[in-house]
């Protein structure tokens, strides 16, 4: 156990060191290729975060849990696009909205199990599509540039390594949260709810309203997100929301091994740099990508995080 | 009047479609318990290959056959190398390995027929109107698709409930031991049961090629909505399919087609334009969340196993 730990440890370890260092390596080369890159996982890592909380520790498997960073993104976009700039205003507002959407999401899929919100889900962030979509005010199909990113007085978002370390903080801050949450009373009944729903009820606690704060809580921090990524592209357009995103970010949770506190972050930087690599290699990286992943299923189950165990303790890891 | 008749005619061939592709979906679901996101690649290229194959016999009779031999093949081959290995495991496990199936046959699909899409033209004999209605004309081409689809809720019907295989194919979904044990190799059943699901898209997919054009990407769609309909029917039931699958193609279709003017009564004429196009098309989401909220489990859940 001990060694596994370490093992774990390491990795992640040496990977917040990279992520930290990677700045002042991009100012030192002069090649900023890299930071926008890492930028855009980090982002990505946050939602991906957000997704294991309600997914990895509750065992809710949600395939619309984009529709967050749509939301979110849009929020800023509009407010952007309004005249309204300040930073002050618009996260807020994109949380609150974000929580708003997960709530009524919420309670209507949280009524149902097992594959009926697998497919409920996705319908859902369809329908969010659709509605972006039809936004002809904002862009409808092409979407809404943003002229100024969000405006937070002294802090420059537009300077990419200010805006990077504000990304890797907010993602830090929400692994440290979620981290805590899930040790907390109200995670132990998220957990408790997965592996035994039944026994749960009987104890007697309100099952449906623990999961609905759990997936209210997830969709913020999804909003999160979004609204970085709409500053990270200056653009925002209801492809942010497309379905295939919610397919990648649950492709991130499992890669990185579900339910671990940095899994996701592990998972987010495994996914988007494979992509990276296979598209330098072939333009139908997706035809490797693809099979790949049906390997990871078929093969590592337990993802990154898994592998630690097997190279720290390898009978333990046979086990599970 | 016969405007709305025309767009009713219109729903039901979208139901029918949409019946296609449920049908396999929850025959697939019900019996091995499987979720298919890979359904929707199947119809995708029972389409492309209704296409290539017209391109090259000239003749819709003869492509019509092969391009469904071609996606019950795939659909076996897919079963053999992949989704075998997947029964039994965790729902989570059957949407990230078939999300890595669509992802490969998107992109094969590029590799082997382009980036841009395919259009389909029907032989003339299909391509004209009848007179349904004194006053109204409607394509035989769709009025086809509608008979042909009755037809094959009738013969699944028959091989379901009528037939030896049929009768193997119930006894597997309420217990796969117990008929294994018997004798009957189980493997080979979940095989054709599978490619059948997968014939059943890629039927679906080729009829549709003529009135859309045939890209990538279009699998993903529709699926979407055969989830909706899936949610709205029941799981695992072929007769809440049939009728949640008109339901949600009449709606759809009817609410596109006169929700923008009912719109316009209502809200001023800049309001209605600007609302219309998202309501209309997120209508069948919220018949679905409709649905939800009064029977949860659909509205003719299947016997519980």
């Amino acid at each position: 156990m001990k060694t596994a730990l370490s093992v774990r440890t390491i990795c992640v370890g040496a990977l917040l060191a990279f992520l930290m260092l990677l700045p002042v390596y991009c100012a030192v080369s002069g090649n900023y290729f890299l930071l926008t890159l890492f930028t855009r996982i980090v982002i990505l890592a946050l939602a991906a975060t957000s997704l294991n909380l309600i997914l990895g520790y509750g065992g809710m498997v949600s395939f619309g849990h984009a529709a967050y960073l749509g939301v979110g993104g849009y929020a800023v976009g509009i407010l952007a696009a309004e005249g309204v700039t300040s930073g002050w205003v618009q996260w807020p507002i994109a949380l609150v909205v974000s929580a708003l959407v997960a709530l009524v999401i919420g309670l209507f899929c949280l009524r149902t199990r097992g594959v009926y919100f697998i497919m409920i889900t996705l319908a859902f962030a369809q329908m969010v599509y659709y509605v972006a979509a039809g936004l002809a005010r904002y862009g409808g199909d092409d979407g809404l540039t943003i002229y100024r990113r969000s405006q937070f007085g002294g802090l420059n978002l537009s300077n990419k390594p200010t805006f990077y370390y504000l990304c890797l903080t907010l993602l830090l801050g929400a692994i440290y949260l979620v981290s805590r949450l899930v040790k907390s009373r109200f995670g132990m009944v998220i957990q408790g709810a997965r592996s035994n729903e039944q026994r749960m009820r009987a104890i007697g606690f309100p099952i449906f309203r623990y999961r609905l704060t759990c997936f209210v809580i997830a969709g913020t921090m999804c909003g999160l997100s979004g609204a970085l990524l709409a500053n990270h592209t200056d653009f925002v357009s209801p492809a942010i929301m497309y379905w295939t995103r919610s397919g990648d970010l649950i492709v991130m949770v499992v890669l990185g091994g579900i339910g671990s506190s940095f899994g996701p972050l592990l998972g987010a930087v495994a996914l988007l740099a494979l992509e990276e690599a296979l598209s330098r290699i072939t333009e139908h990286w997706q035809i490797i990508l693809g099979p790949l992943l049906l390997i990871v299923v078929l093969f590592a189950r337990r993802g990154l995080d898994g592998l630690f165990d097997a190279v720290g303790h390898p009978r333990r890891a046979d086990k599970a | 009047m016969l405007y709305f008749i025309e767009q009713c005619l219109n729903g039901v061939q979208l139901g029918m479609l949409l019946f296609l592709l449920t049908a396999g979906l929850t025959l697939i679901f019900g019996i091995m318990d499987l979720v298919n996101l890979a359904h929707g690649s199947l119809y995708m290229l029972g389409a492309y290959f209704t296409a290539s194959l017209v391109a090259w016999t000239d003749s819709l009779l003869i492509a019509v056959p092969l391009a469904l031999a071609a996606t019950l093949l795939v659909g076996m081959v897919v079963e053999v190398v992949a989704m075998r290995r997947l029964y039994g495991r965790d729902h989570l496990d059957h949407v990230l390995g078939t999300f890595g199936l669509i992802l490969f046959f998107n992109e094969l699909v590029r590799l082997v027929w382009g980036p841009a899409g395919m259009t389909l033209l029907l032989p003339p004999w299909l391509n004209s109107a009848v007179p349904v209605l004194p006053g109204l004309a409607y394509p035989i081409y769709r009025l086809v698709i509608i008979g042909v689809t009755i037809l094959v809720a009738l013969f699944l019907y028959a091989l379901v409930m009528r037939t030896r295989l049929g009768m193997l194919i119930r006894a597997g979904a309420s217990n796969r031991e117990m008929v294994g044990a018997l004798g009957i190799n189980i493997k080979l059943l979940y095989t054709f049961v599978f490619g059948l699901g997968a014939a059943l898209a890629g039927f679906a997919g080729l009829m549709q090629a003529p009135i859309v054009t045939v890209q990538i990407g279009m699998g993903e769609n529709i699926l979407i909505v055969a989830f909706v309909v899936i949610v709205i029917g029941g799981i695992g039931s072929i007769r809440g399919a049939f009728v949640a699958s008109l339901f949600v193609g009449i709606v759809d279709t009817i609410g596109r087609a006169f929700f923008p003017d009912l719109l316009r009564l209502m809200l001023s004429n800049e309001a209605a334009a600007t609302a219309a196009p998202a309501l209309s098309s997120i209508l069948i989401y919220l018949l679905m969340a409709a649905v939800l909220v009064l029977r949860p489990e659909g509205l003719f859940p299947a016997s519980s196993r």
